[in-house]
């Protein structure tokens, strides 16, 4: 890497100030509305602020007037968790076909493909539409499930496909000459290589489950997700305590990633020390 | 696709005559759709008969109360001869266009920094995460958060007005196609970032230096070396921002304050008003439109060779 580009000029400069504007582009907005969340009482959606509480954190969580925000959140993280633990688990087993040609397999990644490219909302009009006509009442676990499920899973097909390419079989090779059985093969020696980019995987399943919208909204049935509630608000609720539910909900998805992300660095580190020992 | 052959042939050959073989043989045979099995069953139940299922709605008779099974194509009829519908389209397109435009050149400088400028890898992984990290909260968070931004009184506003540089609040700020397209660009920049930065970082630097050395400029190594070798990434940011804009509704809803109209949001009211079949009808329009326009990208690129 070093070496490639020994000036450091004026277009470096001119670059990396771009940089940094689209970097404020990105969190700017998001740092206003954390900022406008601590209003006080009697502020308003915009600046100036008017005192500084936590007023609007509190009346988010004592009243009824932002609706069912606790269940909603439950049942987006219920969801989430099932799709990540189903994104996972389905598309390393595709993963794991796809290495072998087998009949059907272009269709098959032709339709993978196709459903990222679909329209959020014609997979919601869909599903919505096909259990009307079949009498069958749309539920957040079932419907909307399944609905998530055509998101997240070509994405983790693909990050499936990626790892594959660039995993080397000589370990499988030298597991099975020293007499492991494809099984063993499997869990001792490609799954632990796989570990961290499974935990890619999943995150990418989580957080995409956890925002969807377009995808929930003919699918959830009669009781809300985070996302359909946060909708619904934006509507209706002109107080900051919309901004104290972005902060939070914000807040949330940066624990998460940072759990993620703390867990491969674990995950390495313990692999370090193992080889390193081995060594 | 283009995962390499691993030789499982040649280990179940070996493995045959170690007793049992004919069941393991059987079972290696099978494997495959076992394992592809969950994937293709959850795809087949929740896209491709739900897209059948809209495909025949879009044929069906409705009134005010409910929908009849039937086959007319008056749901088409009218969608094609309104010209409500082409104006939206037009609009929609235009929101595409315009998004697709910017994100390019936003995604591919940013990707051409990071990839080519930044030395450290390290420094490399931690400001590409720093680009990553708002995509993962959410959308309609994000969408808000440019409300006491761009609003009347707004802090771009408040601080143009305390400049001296306007005397009344810009009104097309908020709640206007401005809105909508900066919106959409903040939302989906990142999907451009990501393969663009992927496939610049694949680029083999020899390349660079030989051109370099070659007398080309940094203009001229950028335009006659990068941008060719980035293709495959162009490509596939572009079909993320153009179909995310083409079916979007949530954001032209809320950033236009229901004062501009996509395709997405057509369908998403005339589903509110229980108009199934004209909905459907709709969407099939829509997904030939998205279809006909990824075809033409991918045209240009073969994406499964680069994967």
């Amino acid at each position: 890497m070093t070496g490639t580009g020994t000036r450091r000029g004026l277009s470096f400069y001119l670059l990396a100030a771009f940089f940094g504007l689209f970097v404020l582009f990105l969190y700017g907005p998001i740092a206003t509305i954390t900022i406008l969340s601590f209003q006080g009482p009697d502020g308003g959606l915009t600046f100036p602020m008017n005192g500084v509480s936590l007023h609007w954190f509190k009346n988010l969580f004592e009243q009824q007037a932002v609706g069912d925000f606790g269940g909603s959140f439950r049942r987006s993280i219920a969801l989430g968790l099932t799709v990540m633990v189903l994104t996972v688990l389905f598309s390393l087993l595709a993963g794991f076909a796809f290495r072998r040609r087998f009949l059907g397999s272009g269709a098959l990644f032709y339709l993978a493909v196709a459903s990222l490219i679909v329209p959020s909302i014609l997979v919601s009009l869909g599903i919505g539409l096909l259990f009307n006509i079949l009498g069958i009442e749309p539920t957040w676990y079932g419907s909307a499930l399944g609905a998530h499920l055509t998101w997240t899973l070509p994405f983790g097909l693909l990050i499936v496909f990626a790892i594959f390419n660039r995993f080397n079989p000589a370990y499988e090779e030298a597991a099975r000459d020293l007499g492991a059985t494809p099984w063993q093969t499997v869990r001792h020696v490609v799954l632990p290589i796989l570990l961290p980019s499974l935990i890619g995987v999943g995150l990418f399943g989580f957080t995409l489950s956890y925002d969807e919208f377009a995808r929930t909204l003919m699918t959830a049935g009669s009781f809300n997700t985070l996302p359909l509630e946060i909708y619904g608000m934006t509507t209706n609720v002109t107080t900051p305590v919309l901004y104290a539910l972005g902060t939070l909900t914000t807040l949330f998805s940066f624990t998460v990633i940072g759990l993620f992300l703390a867990g491969v660095m674990i995950l390495r580190r313990h692999r370090l020390r193992r080889t390193g020992a081995v060594v | 696709m283009t995962v390499s052959a691993v030789p499982s042939e040649a280990s179940s050959a070996s493995a045959a005559p170690r007793g049992g073989g004919v069941r393991r043989s059987m079972l290696r045979r099978v494997a495959p759709y076992l394992q592809a099995g969950p994937l293709a069953l959850t795809l087949l139940v929740f896209l491709l008969i739900p897209i059948l299922t809209i495909v025949a709605v879009s044929f069906w008779d409705y009134d005010s109360i409910r929908i009849y099974p039937d086959f007319v194509l008056t749901n088409y009829e009218e969608l094609l001869t309104s010209p409500v519908t082409w104006k939206t389209y037009l609009n929609t397109v235009k929101f595409a266009a315009l998004t697709w435009v910017i994100t390019l050149l936003i995604g591919f400088t940013v990707a051409y920094f990071l990839a080519f400028h930044v030395q450290s890898t390290t420094w490399q992984m931690v400001l590409f995460l720093v680009c990553t990290i708002p995509f993962w909260t959410s959308n309609i968070i994000r969408m808000i958060s440019w409300i006491p931004f761009l609003g009347r009184n707004g802090l771009l506003n408040s601080g143009l007005i305390s400049a001296g540089l306007i005397d009344q609040p810009l009104e097309f700020l908020l709640f206007s196609d401005f809105a909508v397209v900066l919106a959409f660009v903040h939302l989906y920049a990142l999907f451009m970032v990501v393969p663009i930065f992927n496939s610049m970082m694949r680029i083999d630097r020899a390349l660079v230096e030989a051109a370099r050395d070659g007398g080309a400029s940094a203009a001229q190594v950028v335009w006659n070396v990068i941008l060719p070798l980035a293709k495959p990434g162009i490509a596939i940011g572009s079909i993320f921002v153009v179909t995310l804009v083409m079916g979007d509704f949530i954001t032209v809803r809320l950033m236009s304050g229901g004062q501009s109209a996509s395709i997405g949001l057509m369908i998403a009211n005339e589903i509110s008003l229980l108009q199934y079949p004209a909905a459907a009808a709709n969407a099939v329009v829509l997904l030939a439109v998205v279809l006909i326009m990824v075809v033409a990208m991918l045209r240009i690129v073969d994406i499964r060779k680069e994967l």
